[in-house]
């Protein structure tokens, strides 16, 4: 099946000579959660800006719904659906003019009954007539993601969300994202909070000073880079590793009270079995054991420092 | 054509002027009051006829380009400022719209401002001084090109300036000298040779001229060659926007 988005070569540098992108390929399937993580000036908005034709790209290709995006403008423009970064409203509109605005602005009749159905669904029905500038950042927030959604794109990028704005808001935000999934919508967004991604995303994309290191299933990711952890509770204080126990992924805490082991969960030997036995054949005892899987954002921080 | 585009440009920066009525259309009327009472019945009850025109018709052309400059100048500059200043120009930038369109949009809204404005001055006038337009037709087109060209200039500046001091600057430090030395208060032949030659520099002459002689039948150069410099002007203007948006100049990095 032919992507959704598909980026080839692109390569970006700013008038100032700084190289925000290198080389970067990417396909994106049809009615995927892709999630771009990395960190601060990584390139994830410049790649998303190119994308939606707010910066120019140096040099490469990018089909959005099988247009290209400078040839065929306006066809890839109307599939595409933005909510940046940076909160920017314009204050003496209200909401629903605002959103109206959006949706004629992309090329569509006027349809007050789609325009209702989204604001309910973000939960500004209420405040409709109300002055953009009266609002809070996080309903501002939810206004832009209204204008995103007002002309019904087939994709949807969402560049940090959910920065700034509460739990409950940002749950919604999930269940909304992942009813326009359902629909058949793709949705591509950056977060910098990793739980995000691994609740909500199907594939994750790494990039770093603007390179893509890595783009990967999430949860192929998860079971491929993910450590399991082993904590034993000792009923007596250790002073130090017996000789008997020493070996590489065992740890003794710093209070002596406690023993980790990592192992890859992956593995045919774990080393379980062998360890507990060893700890029994040297009289050591404990009280209590857990485990504990990595989570997305060991694996992300993990992939970064590198 | 994405005609829904245009129409919600146009309609929002129409909605932006009924916001600022007040500013729009009641500050310009009450200058060109007071413009009237000042140099049209107190100096002007002074002054001789300039042709067969009585001096307070006579200044009447010239109230009108001057208010007609200014505005189209300041409005389709704040039009487009705005938004690049609040960061709402996204929106428009993502937009599946031409850059063509896009100006529909905004110059077009701009224009219809001045064009409004213009009447409502002309209307005002006729409470200070009787008179009569000998061409109507080329009034009205005057008042259309004069606006539409002023706006395009306008939204170049609003792209240009990155920061409140130059958008003011323009309209402030080169359109108001261009315009008080382009004849609003005199003829040209009223003036020195030398400074007769050095005000055929000034683009608003020719503006000024052409649209005395549609009211008056009397102009300083010829209409024809108010109408080419007019519609030269015009062409510069919409080069200039062809080029910026070809570039992304100030618009996209
Ligand atoms: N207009 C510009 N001119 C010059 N450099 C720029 C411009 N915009 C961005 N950059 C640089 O490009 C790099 C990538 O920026 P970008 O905004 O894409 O990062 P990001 O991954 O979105 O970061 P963040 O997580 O902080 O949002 C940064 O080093 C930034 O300084
Ligand atoms: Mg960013």
């Amino acid at each position: 099946m032919q992507p959704e988005i598909s980026v080839k070569n692109l390569n970006k540098s700013y008038d100032d000579g700084f190289q925000a992108l290198k080389d970067i390929n990417l396909d994106i399937s049809r009615g995927e959660i892709f999630a771009l993580l990395g960190p601060n000036g990584a390139g994830k908005t410049t790649l998303i800006s190119i994308i939606c034709g707010l910066v120019n790209m140096s040099s490469g290709q990018v089909l959005a719904a099988g247009n290209d995006i400078i040839r065929d403008y306006r066809k890839a423009r109307q599939a595409i659906g933005l909510v940046p970064q940076e909160l920017a409203t314009d204050s003496f509109e209200t909401v629903w003019a605002a959103v109206s605005f959006s949706r004629g602005l992309f090329g569509k009749p006027a349809n007050p009954a789609h325009i209702e159905k989204i604001l309910k669904a973000l939960s500004l029905w209420d405040k409709r007539n109300n002055h953009i500038m009266t609002l809070s950042g996080g309903m501002k927030r939810r206004v832009m993601i209204a204008k995103a959604l007002s002309h019904e794109p087939r994709i949807l990028f969402l560049d940090e969300p959910t920065a700034g704005v509460d739990v409950e808001l940002r749950r919604d935000m999930w269940a909304l994202v992942r009813q326009l999934r359902e629909s058949g919508v793709t949705i591509i967004l950056t977060t910098h909070y990793i739980e995000e991604a691994e609740e909500m995303a199907d594939r994750i994309g790494v990039i770093r000073q603007g390179e893509i290191i890595l783009v990967e299933d999430k949860n192929r990711l998860m079971n491929k880079l993910g450590k399991k952890e082993l904590r034993l509770q000792l009923q007596n204080k250790l002073e130090f590793l017996p000789p008997e126990l020493a070996a590489e992924s065992l740890e003794l805490s710093e209070s002596g009270h406690e023993l980790i082991y990592t192992f890859n969960a992956q593995h045919e030997q774990t080393g379980i079995a062998r360890l507990l036995r060893t700890l029994g054949d040297l009289g050591i005892e404990y009280r209590d054991l857990k485990t504990r899987e990595s989570s997305l954002e060991d694996i992300f921080v993990g992939l970064v420092r590198q | 054509m994405n005609f829904y585009g245009v129409s919600a440009i146009y309609k929002f920066e129409m909605a932006r002027m009924k916001r600022t009525l007040m500013q729009s259309i009641l500050s310009p009327v009450i200058s060109t009051c007071l413009y009237f009472v000042v140099f049209g019945s107190a100096i002007g009850a002074r002054m001789g006829d300039i042709g067969d025109v009585p001096y307070g018709a006579f200044i009447i052309p010239g109230l009108v380009m001057l208010s007609l400059l200014m505005h189209s100048i300041s409005n389709a500059s704040f039009g487009i400022y705005m938004p690049k200043f609040s960061g709402t120009v996204y929106e428009v930038l993502s937009a599946p719209i031409s850059y063509i369109e896009v100006i529909l949009g905004y110059v077009g809204a701009a224009a219809t401002k001045s064009v409004i404005l213009g009447l409502i001055i002309l209307a005002t006038s006729k409470f200070f001084v009787d008179y009569s337009i000998l061409h109507p037709f080329w009034m009205v087109s005057f008042l259309v090109l004069t606006s539409v060209t002023f706006s395009l200039f306008g939204f170049i500046i609003g792209i240009w300036a990155d920061n409140f001091e130059k958008l003011q600057v323009v309209p402030m430090m080169i359109v108001t000298p261009l315009v008080f030395l382009g004849g609003t208060f005199y003829s040209i032949d009223m003036l020195p040779e030398v400074w007769q030659t050095i005000s055929l520099f000034n683009p608003v002459v020719y503006l000024i001229s052409g649209f005395r002689w549609a009211f008056f039948g009397v102009s300083d150069v010829h209409i024809g060659i108010s109408l080419l410099m007019t519609l030269g002007f015009l062409t510069a203007c919409l080069v200039t926007i062809s080029w910026i948006f070809k570039t992304g100049y100030k618009l996209r990095p």
